[in-house]
């Protein structure tokens, strides 16, 4: 990074509604270009964070800057750096695919001159090429999602802020978007992009992992995958998934366990048998192949790390 | 900063183009008011049915009871010989008005006695009796007056009574007609109504539609914003004035003696107001049905102590005093003034200066709670 400004720098970000905190003490740095992914349940605070981060939401504490600007004392500057695009989808479902470009373009003062072309790329992209005149309303998800990144970027903000934009979209529509999503990366744009979507996490350069208000880890996927998870993390399948659950939530030795589709699993304290594990199984009249060792996904990791329950300390 | 304004308008105007019925439902409405006030909206009392009691049944009594039907006001829908009957009349409803000649009606009269008449009159309407009863002694007094040239006449003695005769002149609507009245004031009421939900409910829309959380996070400033957001109402508020004036001149002949562009002026002060107003609902709703019970909530009490239909000075000290934060109180003296009496500013500045105080009140105040955040 060799000193360059990051791009995004939160510190002690915090924002309270009343009595309940939703973002605590938040710490950040994005560095220009990336693409980090934004992960965590509903209600952890993503969506808050990144209105702070857009000037939407004042922080009740802390400080942040993006692309160099402070959010608090410099908001419209951040606003003319930043493009922004919601869960909520939010074009003009009666204006057509140009006009609803025309208008965004206009709105952040893209030079006439320049606009023409910015609106073909953004139509382009959107692969949207020969219905710039639907009526937007009349396109599917996917394009309508294009369509608003699309709208988003006309003014070629170095800053993107992506929230939740992939919600209620086809899996080969989310495929496309994340593609993107990287071009945008590859020219310099640094995203910040939240999701619920554990698979979309893997496409991310970092991930930051937020929940119940609090930045729980950042990295990237390599670096958390490979993280100690405090045990050692085997899979079992049960034709009795949530009674083996159940069970296995008061089995000896047993730090976490949890489904993933068909199979378990099961984080183990170190030094516990997983032999002893499917005895126990037996034990209560349940069936289950035997515990095989797994390296843990991504999905693992959070499930360990957003988990209250304390990693027993390694011996 | 124009170039954000005109992309807001375009886009204001391209989504008005695009709602077939947006045309109907700003026009019909209006219309259909400015029509039911026209036709309906009246205090003139016409027809009111009439049951009579004469006891005396001669000429002299025949004679009054035959002056009622004539002016047009009274109907005589029975002819009773009870006062029970007559009683069980205005019961059931089925006359409002009871008119009852005792006997010796004609004898007395003749004697030059007082000679009775009573007047029964269903007070449920308080408003329609009064009226009522105010015919019945003009129906009594040009009774009186033939009579008297009668009795005159044949005796050909000179009436001993000075006999003072009103003379009537109402100026500025010399035949008192309630529509000239009513319809400057619809025009008022009706651009207020249209302009506050329109200017509310837009705004309100955007943040539901959630693309206004997406002009949020833009540069636009909020003045650019309201701008947008507001001119398209301005006008069509101009243009609501303008076809209700039209058509009230034009449909129901009422004149219009004064200068437009001193109604351009009142209306254009007006409809600030109105926009500053549909904007401070907007801020204070999140949703739509939101707007709507905050619009319910406000229209009324807006219309009743605007001075359209009740007067203000009749109102309460306390309540007087809110009229002074109506803009259709102005509003409406301006419009009756330069529809009926011709006057301009020399006479209408408190108005114009109370719709301009208000305008800038609301407007400011609407500019500065409008933020640019979700907070």
């Amino acid at each position: 990074m060799n000193g360059a400004p990051p791009a995004v720098q939160a510190r002690g970000l915090t924002k309270r509604f009343g009595a309940f905190v939703a973002v605590d003490a938040l710490d950040l740095d994005i560095a220009k270009g990336e693409v980090v992914g934004f992960i965590g349940p509903n209600g952890a605070g993503k969506s808050t964070t990144i209105r702070m981060l857009c000037g939407l939401l004042r922080p009740s504490a802390g400080t942040a800057t993006v692309a160099g600007y402070d959010i608090v004392r410099e908001p419209e500057t951040v606003r003319a750096h930043i493009g922004y695009m919601s869960q909520k989808f939010s074009l003009y479902g009666d204006l057509t695919v140009a006009e609803n470009l025309r208008f965004f373009g206009g709105l952040y003062r893209v030079p006439r001159a320049e606009l023409k072309e910015r609106m073909a790329f953004a139509v382009t992209m959107a692969g949207l090429t020969g219905r710039e005149d639907a009526l937007v309303r009349t396109l599917a998800g996917g394009w309508k999602q294009r369509l608003a990144l699309g709208c988003a970027i006309l003014h070629r903000p170095p800053v993107l802020f992506l929230d939740e934009p992939t919600s209620g979209v086809e899996p080969e529509a989310r495929r496309r978007f994340w593609d993107l999503i990287h071009s945008l990366a590859a020219d310099g744009v640094t995203i910040l992009v939240s999701t619920h979507y554990m698979d979309e996490a893997e496409y991310c350069n970092r991930i930051a992992l937020i929940a119940a208000g609090h930045l729980i880890a950042i990295g990237s996927p390599g670096e958390l995958k490979r993280r100690d998870l405090g045990g050692a993390l085997v899979e079992l399948e049960s034709p009795q998934p949530g009674a083996a659950l159940a069970a296995l939530h008061g089995a000896p030795g047993v730090v976490e366990a949890a489904i993933f589709g068909d199979r378990l699993h099961v984080l183990l304290a170190p030094g516990t048998d997983a032999a002893a594990l499917a005895r126990f199984l037996v034990a209560h009249g349940l069936t289950a192949t035997p515990p095989k060792p797994i390296i843990p996904s991504l999905e693992d990791v959070f499930v360990r790390l957003v988990s209250r329950k304390p990693a027993p300390e390694a011996a | 900063m124009f170039e954000r304004i005109r992309v807001m308008l375009m886009k204001e105007f391209l989504e008005l183009k695009r709602d077939p019925w947006a045309i109907f439902r700003l026009v019909a409405p209006l219309v259909i008011q400015l029509f039911i006030y026209g036709y309906a909206a009246t205090f003139t009392v016409n027809h009111v049915s009439t049951v009579v009691l004469d006891l005396d049944r001669s000429q002299a009594s025949r004679d009054l009871i035959s002056h009622f039907p004539a002016t047009g006001r009274f109907e005589i829908v029975d002819n009773v010989t009870s006062q029970q009957s007559l009683n069980r009349d205005i019961d059931t409803g089925t006359a409002v008005a009871g008119i009852i000649i005792h006997a010796e009606f004609a004898k007395k009269l003749l004697n030059g006695q007082s000679a009775p008449l009573e007047v029964v009159v269903d007070g449920t309407n308080s408003n329609t009796a009064l009226i009522a009863l105010g015919y019945v002694s003009q129906i009594v007094t040009i009774f009186q007056a033939d009579y008297a040239n009668a009795l005159g006449v044949s005796s050909g003695a000179a009436p001993g009574a000075v006999s003072v005769s009103l003379q009537e002149r109402p100026w500025f609507n010399a035949g008192l007609e309630d529509r000239w009245f009513f319809i400057p004031g619809v025009i008022g009421t009706l651009a207020l109504m249209q302009v506050v939900s329109l200017t509310a409910f837009a705004v309100v829309r955007e943040r539901e539609m959630g693309t206004l959380e997406q002009i949020m996070v833009s540069p636009i400033s909020r003045v650019e914003f309201i701008l947008g957001k507001t001119v398209p109402f301005f006008i069509i508020g101009l243009a609501d004035v303008a076809l209700v004036t039209v058509l009230g001149a034009a449909w129901f002949h009422v004149p219009f003696v004064g200068s437009p562009f001193v109604l351009l002026f009142g209306s254009s002060l007006f409809l600030l107001a109105a926009i500053g107003l549909g904007l401070l609902l907007s801020t204070a709703s999140r949703t739509q049905q939101q707007a709507f019970a905050l619009n319910f909530f406000l229209v009324n009490p807006l219309f009743i102590l605007s001075g359209f239909a009740f007067p203000i000075s009749a109102m309460p000290a306390a309540l007087q005093w809110f009229t002074f934060i109506n803009p259709l109180r102005y509003f409406i003296v301006i419009l009756r003034a330069v529809f009926l009496k011709g006057v301009g500013f020399a006479v209408l500045w408190p108005d114009f200066l109370g719709l301009a105080l208000l305008a800038g009140v609301m407007l400011g105040v609407s500019v500065l709670r409008f933020q640019k955040s979700l907070d």
